[in-house]
C-alpha cells in the first residue's frame, strides 16, 4: 500500500549497526486519518438506522403516513439552510489556508447561525408532529423516523458545540498547527453531515411522499 | 416513609431500599465478601501510602505499556467473576433434576448465565485482546506509543467503568435475565420492567465507546507509526492481525451502540423498534446484533492468531512459513465475517434462499482459518521446537480449535443447525472454539510475552500444572456437552426432568472443578514467578530468542520504548538483525518527546458512568447534570495544548548506560 | 510550555492540496442544482410513474454524495498514502451489505414469520379474528 520511507543503507560509516537505527524520528500526526476513520464508523451507524427505516419503513399501525405528515417545503428550506453552512465552513477553511484568523471566525460564526437554524426548523418540526399525536412511539415507521433523523440532528447539535468552541480556542491560540487540525476535522465531519442529510431528505422525505 | 415523595423520586429514581437484595443469601455472602476483601486492599494501600503511586503512575498513565497491562488485569479479575458464574451453573445443572430444585431460582440462574456470557466476552477477552495488542504492537513497529495516547487511557477506563457498572449491579438492583444478546421482546419494557436489561445496555454502551476508539487508536498507530523501512508486508504477523481486528473493531461496534441505542429508546422513551404491536419487529434486532456479533468472535480469535503466529516460528527457530498467504487469509477473514452473521438464526425463519447462502459463505470462512494451521505446522515441520510453555499453549490450542472448528462447519449446514441451535451442542461449540482459541491463545500469549513486560519469566512448574489442568479440564467440561447437544437437551436451562441426563452433567462440572484449579494455579504461577524473581530474571531482554522488534529492548522497555527509532530491512527484523550481527549503539543518545499524563480521561469516564448509572434508575436530574458535567469535562479537557513534554537527555543517557552495565554483567 | 514543535510535515500530508474557491463554488452549485431537482421533481410530481421518479431521485442523491466527497471533503487516492479511500470503500461495502443484507434478510422473514402483513395492508389494523 504506502511506504513511510524508501529504504535505503545510508552513508557507511564505521559502525555497520548504524544502519539498524535513525538518530532522529517524528512519526507523522494521524490525527485526520484518525478522525476520517472515526467518521466511516458513524457512517455505520447512520447505516443501520436507514436500515431500520427501510425496513420499519411502511409499518405505520394504523397511524398517520409520510405523505400525511411529511412538509416538504420546510425540510426545503432546512436542506438549504445545511447546505449553505457547508459552504460557509468551506469559506472559513479558505480563509483558514490565507492565514486570516477573523475572517475565519466570522465564517464559523455564519455556519454556526445557520446550523442552529437547521436545529430549530427541526425542532419545530418535531414539535409539530408530536402535537399531531405523530410521535416516535406511535408506531415503526415513526419511530424508525424520529431516531434517523434527531440522531442526525444530535450530531449537528454537537458539531455546533464543537464549532463554538474551536472559535473560542482560536480566539484564544490563533491558527496554529494544532488548531488547523481542529478546524479539518470539524470541516470533515460537518460536511460528512451534508453527506448524510442528503440521504434523509431523498431516503426518507422525498421517497416518503412519493406513492 | 418520606414527606417529600417527589423530591425522592426525583433524587433516587426508582431506586428503594428493595433494590439492596438482602434476600438473597448468595448475593449477601458475596457482598460481605467484596466489602471485607476491598476494605483490605484500600487499607493496604493507604497503609503502604501507594495512592499517589498509583494515581500518577497507572490511573493518569497515558504509556501504551501500562494501560496495556492494567487491562490485562481487568480482564483476569473478571475472568474470576465470569468462572465463578460458570461454576454456580455447572453446580446446579449436575444437581437440578426432577424434584431437586437445586439451589439457584430460575429467575438467579437466569442472570447468572447472562452474566457469564456479558463478562467473559466484553469484560475478559476483550479487555485480554486489547490489553496484548496495546503492550505489542507499538514495541513490534518500533514506535514509542499509540497515535494517540490520551484516548488510549480513556479507552480503558471506559471499558473499566463498563465492567464496574456490571459489577454494581450484583449489590444494587438486579441483572439482565435475556442471554447476553438481550434479544426483544424479553428485553424489552414489558418483558424486563427492571433495571437488569438497563445495566446491561449502559454498561455495554459505556465500554463500547472505549473499544470503538481503541479501535480507531490502532489502525492510525499501525498505518502512521512503522518504524522507517517498514512496509506492510515486513510488519510482524501479530501486528497484521492486531490492524485487521481494529478495523473488524471500527466496522463492527457502531452496529452495537446503534442496536443497544434503539432497544434503550424502546425501553425509556417507549418507541417500537422490537415491540410486538404499533409497527415494531423483534427480528430487527436479532439480524442487527449479529451483523456486530459475528465480526465480534473474529475481534476476539484474530489477535491470538498472529500471537501463534509469533510463538510457532519462535519455538520453532524458523521464519513463518506462508508469510504473504497468512497476511491474505487474515484479511479475507475480516471482509468474509461481514457475510455470516445469519448463520446464528438459522432458524428464525428466513427460509431456504436465505439460509442457503449464509450457509454456504460461512463454510468458505473456515478456509482462511483452515490455511493458518497448514502453515503453523509447517513452520513447525524441520523446525528445532522447544516445547516450552507458550508452545505447549499453542498445540493445545491447535488440537481443540480445530475440533470446535469442525463442530461450528457442521453446524453452518442449516438443516443440521434446525435440530441444534440453542442445544447444549451449541454452547459446546463456542466455548471449545473460545477456550481452546481466545484462551489457550492468551496464555501462550502470556508466558511468551510476560518476561518482557516485568523482566522475569513465569514459573514453569506451576505453569504447566494449570496448562494441564485447563486442558484436561477443558475436555472433562465439555465434551459431555456435545452429547447431551446431540441427545436434544436446550440451553439456558436450570432444571431437567431426564435423570439419565444427570451423569453427563456431573461430569461436566468435575472438567469445571479441574478448570478452577487451572486457574488457581495460573494465580500461584503468578505469586511464585514474583518471589523467585530474581532467579527467573529476564536480563537480556530476549529470553526465547525471539524475531521481532519487542525482543530488541530491555525488559522491561524502558518508558519511551527505543532511543533511537530502529530502521528495519526485513521480515522478522530482530533476528535479521542478531543475524548481521547488530550492535547496540551506547551513546549520541537525545531528549526524547514525550505524552503527558493525564487526568481526564479517568475523569470523563466516571462522569459518564455516573450518567449511565442515573440513566438506569431514571434518576433523571442527576443524568441530565452528569451529562453536562462530562460535557464540561471534555471541553475543558480540549483547552488543554500542553499535552507533551521531553525525556531530558540525561535521563535516556542514564537508562541506557543502566542497560550496557547489566548486559555486560551477565555476558 | 507551550509546545508548537515542528513536527508539521508543512501543511501539506500526502496528497493534501490545498482548498480553492473553485472548488467550492463548483460544488456548491453542483449540489444546489441535484438537491433542486429532485424536490422539484417530487413536490410538482413532473413525472407520472412515481417508481421512476425513486430512481431518479435516488440516482441525484448518489451523485450528489460523490460530488460532497469530491468537492467539500477533498476525496482523492493520494490522501493518507490512499488509506483515506481503502476506509471509504470498505466502509460503502459494509453499508452495502447491512442495507441489502437487511432488507433481504427482513424481508423473507417477514414473509416467513407474519403472513399477511404486506404492505398494501400496512393501513389496515390486524385483526386478530382474521388470523387462519
Amino acid at each position: 500500500m504506502s511506504e513511510i520511507n524508501a529504504t535505503s543503507d545510508g552513508v557507511m560509516s564505521a559502525d555497520p549497526s548504524a544502519r539498524y537505527y535513525v538518530n532522529e524520528h517524528h512519526p507523522e500526526n494521524g490525527t485526520l486519518l484518525g478522525f476520517w476513520l472515526y467518521l466511516m464508523s458513524d457512517c455505520l451507524i447512520f447505516a443501520c438506522l436507514f436500515a431500520t427505516y427501510a425496513v420499519l419503513g411502511h409499518s405505520y399501525a394504523g397511524g398517520p403516513t409520510g405523505v400525511e405528515l411529511f412538509d416538504l417545503p420546510l425540510v426545503a428550506v432546512n436542506t438549504a439552510l445545511l447546505l449553505l453552512s457547508s459552504i460557509t465552513y468551506g469559506f472559513a477553511m479558505l480563509e483558514m489556508q490565507r492565514k486570516g484568523l477573523r475572517n475565519t471566525l466570522i465564517w464559523l460564526g455564519i455556519t454556526g447561525l445557520l446550523g442552529a437554524g437547521f436545529i430549530g426548523i427541526e425542532l419545530y418540526e418535531f414539535s409539530h408532529l408530536i402535537h399531531q399525536g405523530a410521535g416516535p412511539q406511535r408506531s415503526g415507521f415513526l419511530t424508525a423516523f424520529f431516531a434517523l433523523v434527531a440522531t442526525h440532528g444530535l450530531h449537528v447539535t454537537f458539531g455546533i458545540i464543537w464549532l463554538v468552541t474551536l472559535m473560542f480556542q482560536l480566539r484564544k491560540h490563533g491558527l496554529t498547527p494544532e488548531n488547523n487540525r481542529r478546524l479539518m476535522c470539524l470541516s470533515m465531519f460537518w460536511h460528512f453531515l451534508d453527506v448524510v442529510w442528503i440521504g434523509v431528505f431523498t431516503f426518507v422525505y422525498l421517497m416518503g411522499v412519493l406513492t | 416513609m418520606f414527606e417529600d415523595t417527589s423530591t425522592t423520586q426525583l433524587i433516587f429514581g426508582r431506586m428503594s431500599w428493595e433494590s439492596i437484595p438482602l434476600h438473597d443469601p448468595i448475593l449477601l455472602a458475596t457482598f460481605i465478601s467484596v466489602a471485607i476483601g476491598g476494605t483490605a486492599i484500600l487499607a493496604l494501600i493507604t497503609r503502604f501510602k501507594l495512592w499517589g503511586t498509583i494515581w500518577r503512575d497507572w490511573i493518569t498513565s497515558i504509556d501504551h505499556k501500562k494501560i496495556g497491562i492494567m487491562y490485562i488485569i481487568l480482564g483476569l479479575v473478571m475472568l474470576l467473576r465470569g468462572f465463578a458464574d460458570a461454576l454456580m451453573m455447572r453446580a446446579q445443572q449436575a444437581i437440578a433434576f426432577g424434584d431437586v430444585a437445586g439451589y439457584l431460582p430460575p429467575h438467579h440462574y437466569d442472570q447468572i448465565f447472562t452474566a457469564h456470557g456479558v463478562i467473559m466476552i466484553f469484560f475478559v477477552a476483550m479487555p485480554l485482546v486489547t490489553g496484548l495488542m496495546n503492550y505489542i504492537v507499538p514495541l513490534q513497529i518500533g514506535a514509542r506509543d499509540v497515535a494517540f495516547p490520551f484516548l488510549n487511557n480513556f479507552s480503558f477506563w471506559m471499558t473499566t467503568f463498563g465492567a464496574g457498572l456490571t459489577m454494581v449491579s450484583l449489590f444494587v438492583g438486579e441483572y439482565a435475565t435475556t442471554g447476553w444478546l438481550a434479544y426483544p421482546p424479553l428485553s424489552g419494557i414489558l418483558g424486563s420492567p427492571g433495571v437488569g436489561v438497563d445495566y446491561y445496555i449502559w454498561s455495554l454502551q459505556i465500554a463500547g465507546i472505549g473499544t470503538l476508539l481503541s479501535g480507531v487508536n490502532l489502525i492510525v498507530t499501525i498505518v502512521k507509526m512503522r518504524a522507517p523501512g517498514m512496509e506492510m508486508m515486513k510488519m510482524p504477523v501479530f501486528t497484521w492481525t492486531a490492524l485487521c481486528t481494529n478495523v473488524l473493531i471500527v466496522a463492527a461496534f457502531p452496529v452495537l451502540t446503534a442496536v443497544l441505542a434503539m432497544l434503550s429508546m424502546d425501553r425509556m422513551p417507549g418507541t417500537n423498534f422490537f415491540t410486538n404491536d404499533l409497527g415494531g419487529n423483534a427480528m430487527m434486532y436479532v439480524n442487527l446484533i449479529w451483523i456486530w456479533g459475528h465480526p465480534e468472535v473474529y475481534i476476539l480469535i484474530l489477535p491470538l492468531f498472529g500471537v501463534f503466529s509469533e510463538v510457532v516460528s519462535t519455538f520453532s527457530g524458523k521464519r513463518l512459513f506462508g508469510y504473504t498467504s497468512m497476511v491474505y487469509a487474515t484479511v479475507v477473514i475480516t471482509i468474509l465475517s461481514y457475510l455470516v452473521w445469519l448463520h446464528h438464526f438459522f432458524t428464525m425463519g428466513s427460509g431456504a434462499s436465505v439460509n442457503s447462502f449464509f450457509g454456504i459463505t460461512t463454510m468458505i470462512i473456515s478456509i482462511p482459518t483452515g490455511a493458518k494451521i497448514f502453515n503453523w505446522l509447517f513452520t513447525m515441520y524441520r523446525g528445532r521446537i522447544r516445547f516450552e510453555l507458550p508452545m505447549m499453549w499453542t498445540i493445545a490450542f491447535m488440537i481443540t480449535f480445530v475440533i470446535g472448528g469442525m463442530t461450528g462447519v457442521l453446524l453452518a449446514v442449516p438443516p443440521a443447525d434446525f435440530v441444534l441451535h440453542n442445544s447444549l451442542f451449541l454452547i459446546a461449540h463456542f466455548h471449545n472454539v473460545i477456550i481452546g482459541g481466545v484462551v489457550f491463545g492468551f496464555f501462550a500469549a502470556l508466558n511468551y510475552w510476560y518476561p518482557k513486560a516485568f523482566g522475569y519469566k513465569l514459573d514453569e512448574f506451576w505453569g504447566k500444572l494449570s496448562f494441564w489442568c485447563w486442558v484436561i479440564g477443558f475436555y472433562v467440561a465439555f465434551m459431555p456437552l456435545y452429547v447431551l447437544g446431540l441427545m436434544g437437551v436446550t440451553r439456558r436451562m436450570s432444571q431437567f426432568q431426564d435423570p439419565s441426563l444427570q451423569i453427563w452433567f456431573v461430569i461436566a462440572a468435575i472438567g469445571a472443578v479441574l478448570i478452577l484449579f487451572g486457574i488457581i494455579f495460573l494465580i500461584v504461577q503468578l505469586y511464585v514467578s514474583f518471589r523467585r524473581r530474581h532467579a527467573l530474571r529476564d536480563v537480556t531482554g530476549d529470553p526465547w530468542n525471539g524475531r521481532t522488534l519487542e525482543w530488541s529492548t530491555s525488559s522491561p522497555p524502558p518508558v519511551y520504548n527505543f532511543a533511537f527509532t530502529p530502521r528495519v530491512h526485513d521480515n522478522d527484523t530482530w533476528a535479521d538483525m542478531k543475524k548481521q550481527g547488530y550492535q547496540r549503539p551506547r551513546s549520541g543518545f537525545t531528549a526524547i518527546h514525550m505524552p503527558k499524563n493525564t487526568g481526564a480521561g479517568f475523569i470523563i469516564a466516571l462522569l459518564s458512568t455516573v450518567v449511565g448509572f442515573a440513566l438506569i434508575w431514571h434518576m433523571w436530574p442527576l443524568a441530565i447534570l452528569a451529562f453536562v458535567a462530562t460535557m464540561a469535562a471534555i471541553i475543558i479537557h480540549t483547552f488543554n495544548y500542553e499535552r507533551d513534554y521531553y525525556i531530558p537527555a540525561e535521563e535516556v543517557i542514564r537508562t541506557e548506560n543502566a542497560r550496557t552495565a547489566m548486559l555486560e554483567q551477565h555476558v | 510550555m507551550s509546545n508548537q514543535h515542528s513536527h508539521e510535515h508543512g501543511h501539506h500530508e500526502h496528497g493534501h492540496a490545498p482548498s480553492t474557491f473553485k472548488g467550492y463554488m463548483t460544488g456548491f452549485v453542483l449540489s444546489v442544482i441535484m438537491t433542486a431537482i429532485p424536490f422539484w421533481l417530487v413536490m410538482d410530481n413532473v413525472l407520472a410513474n412515481s417508481s421512476t421518479t425513486a430512481l431518479v431521485i435516488l440516482a441525484f442523491a448518489a451523485v450528489q454524495i460523490v460530488v460532497h466527497m469530491v468537492y467539500f471533503l477533498h476525496m482523492n487516492t493520494k490522501s493518507e498514502g490512499g488509506w483515506t479511500m481503502l476506509a471509504l470503500i470498505f466502509t460503502i461495502m459494509l453499508v452495502v451489505i447491512t442495507l441489502s443484507g437487511s432488507l433481504w434478510v427482513m424481508y423473507h422473514l417477514n414473509n416467513n414469520m407474519m403472513p399477511g402483513m404486506m404492505p398494501e395492508s400496512a393501513h389496515a389494523i390486524h385483526e386478530m379474528n382474521e388470523m387462519p
